[in-house]
């Protein structure tokens, strides 16, 4: 798991808590001086990789999008060309669209899984802590090692899914050597990795509930399904909010995973945006598009968060 | 009668979770322990499938697996860069922190504000300019190209600034009273008392160091200097079919980390748990 992506900053009152002393405004110049310099001190070590690591390079990368450049001899200057040539790319819808089906099988899959899991390691079970961790483990597993794992499990000819469905009397399909299972193959595999993570958010979030809501919930004669509706998911909705975010943010920039089981193929058919990306810049040559299409990943991102920051009012429920 | 129909009901409904949930912890635990019974299953992959309790068990795909490849070498590199980034990371984080969560001055909310917006962008955006810096800098295939990146972790900056948020003022005014400077309150009373978040962000950082694949695969194009998740993706090109090598490398690389995690499981879990929602 890549950690830069664990946390997403819940956008509502999430200024700093404590109210920071009011600076006084007669100190001497030589007191503010030095008080500047301590904020300098304390903020630089991060704020210089940032610059140079970060903010500097996508600049960069808004400047190469708009040339022609083979990462060897001089850009070319070709103003929108690149985004032009790949708007009118069919393989640039292909590849949005192969990541927008990765999102919509996977993203059901972990939230449905790890509710069930949280809601059920959340009551009186035995054994818990060791089972919250056996669920966890493969979080913190490399996507390669779960990619590589899963590519034996899946493997069509001796791996032990078919051999097992084989006993069943099933003839197992292809998995990633069949266009139509190479993505379904990924989302399995991406699902059991991240499915503890999803867990351990909600269940943070189920064991925030106040339980007199259930309480007044069973004296309203409310069952099972009726609580759940109407007590656990709204009161569940900031977790569920930033699973979401975070899942759509990470499913965008799905990488590690594909190109370890399948490589994008066969034939293209799980070709993903990052891996078209890398294809481009490393394969092709072509660091123009490939920053182009970085970008307008890097604006389809912002923009679906922009508007999930806008909607949470709709349906997240603080309180 | 209706009560003990009910906790007869009861006791029903928590074996039935008792099973699903133990079955499911089977089914989630099942592909770690298939990785371990390919890699001691000789010639496993090629024509064969391993029995689930192997007849012929043997070591012989991990001696391989260091006769052929660097691997000791590969595993020094990931141990290597995974303790610099750790150390670094803690350092920036928790000065960042201090910085925002006890140095009021002048543009503080926008600078955190362009901090977190950051952590949206995907590491493929900077890609291409990323590697020209480097190679620019004469950084390519370097241990500090590939570290360079990684010294600054939003996340990090973001968990720790939390903890300190929950310090107690008093505890640093106490101090100043006592004639002590930002950095000795910072050194003796907030460091002290983040303990724990500094130890989430130990393993975080170790972590995706440790797993870290796609700027390494970029920066580091020397086979003397790969780490563990490319060598694991290159073991794939060179034995197709021989899935015992590439399971024992699994395994292999697997094992640190599964010690560290064991080590600080409390930590990890409540880590994601506080990271984003309050």
């Amino acid at each position: 798991m890549s950690v830069s992506y664990v946390t997403i900053p819940v956008p509502e009152g999430e200024t700093s808590p404590i109210k920071p002393p009011r600076r006084r405004r007669n100190a001497t110049p030589r007191v503010r001086a030095t008080y500047a310099l301590t904020v300098l001190a304390f903020l630089l070590p991060s704020a210089i990789p940032i610059v140079l690591f970060v903010l500097g390079p996508m600049v960069a990368a808004a400047w190469v999008s708009l040339h022609q450049w083979n990462l060897l001899s001089p850009m070319t200057f070709v103003g929108f060309d690149n985004y032009a040539k790949l708007l009118a790319d069919p393989r640039t819808a292909d590849v949005f669209l192969h990541t927008g089906y990765y999102i919509l099988g996977y993203l059901p899959l972990v939230y449905i899984g790890g509710l069930a899991l949280a809601m059920a390691l959340n009551t009186a079970l035995k054994g818990r802590s060791l089972l919250r961790g056996v669920y966890f483990l493969p979080v913190v597993t490399s996507w390669i090692v779960v990619a590589l794992v899963w590519r034996w499990l899946l493997n069509p000819s001796n791996g032990i899914v078919n051999t097992v469905l084989g006993f069943f009397g099933i003839d197992g399909p292809g998995w990633w050597t069949d266009p139509a299972w190479a993505m379904p193959s990924i989302i399995l595999a991406s699902s059991w990795k991240d499915l503890g993570f999803v867990m351990v958010i909600l269940l943070a979030g189920l064991q925030a509930i106040n339980t007199d809501y259930y309480d007044a919930a069973k004296v309203d004669g409310a069952g099972w399904w009726r609580r759940l509706f109407s007590v656990t998911l709204p009161l569940l909705s900031p977790s569920t909010f930033f699973v979401i975010v975070i899942s759509l943010i990470n499913g965008f920039q799905v990488f590690d995973q594909v190109y370890a089981m399948t490589g994008g193929g066969p034939n293209g058919a799980s070709q993903v945006v990052v891996q078209q990306i890398y294809d481009l810049t490393f394969r092709y040559q072509r660091a123009g598009e490939a920053s182009a299409l970085s970008w307008m990943l890097f604006m389809v991102i912002l923009a679906i968060t922009l508007i999930q920051v806008r909607g949470q009012k709709k349906w997240v429920t603080y309180g | 009668m209706d009560n003990r129909r009910l906790s007869r009901r009861g006791l029903i409904a928590a074996i039935v979770l008792h099973v699903v949930i133990i079955l499911g912890a089977i089914i989630m635990f099942f592909p770690f322990f298939w990785t371990i019974i390919t890699s001691i299953s000789p010639g496993a992959g090629l024509g064969v499938t391993p029995k689930l309790v192997p007849e012929n068990p043997s070591l012989g795909a991990y001696e391989r697996l260091f006769s052929e490849q660097p691997f000791g070498r590969i595993i020094l590199n990931s141990l290597g860069l995974a303790l610099v980034t750790t150390v670094v990371q803690l350092f920036t984080s928790a000065t960042a922190a201090y910085a925002f969560s006890r140095l009021p001055f002048r543009g503080q909310s926008a600078i955190f504000a362009i901090y977190l917006t950051t952590m949206m962008v995907p590491l493929q955006v900077l890609i291409v300019p990323l590697f020209v810096e480097l190679k620019t800098f004469g950084l390519l295939n370097t241990y500090l190209g590939a570290l360079l990146p990684t010294f600054a972790s939003i996340f990090g900056i973001f968990l720790l600034r939390q903890a300190i948020n929950q310090v107690p003022r008093e505890l640093d005014e106490a101090a100043t009273l006592d004639g002590a400077g930002h950095f000795q309150t910072f050194g003796r009373i907030i460091l002290p008392n983040i303990r724990p978040a500094l130890a989430t962000l130990t393993v975080f950082a170790f972590m995706s160091s440790w797993n870290s694949f796609l700027w390494p695969l970029v920066v580091l194009r020397k086979p003397e200097l790969q780490t563990l998740p490319i060598a694991l993706a290159g073991l794939q090109g060179q034995y197709t079919t021989e899935w015992d090598i590439i399971m024992a490398g699994s395994v292999v690389s697997v094992l640190p980390m599964l010690a560290l995690y064991i080590f600080a499981q409390k930590y990890v879990i409540q880590g994601v748990a506080s990271s984003g929602i309050k």
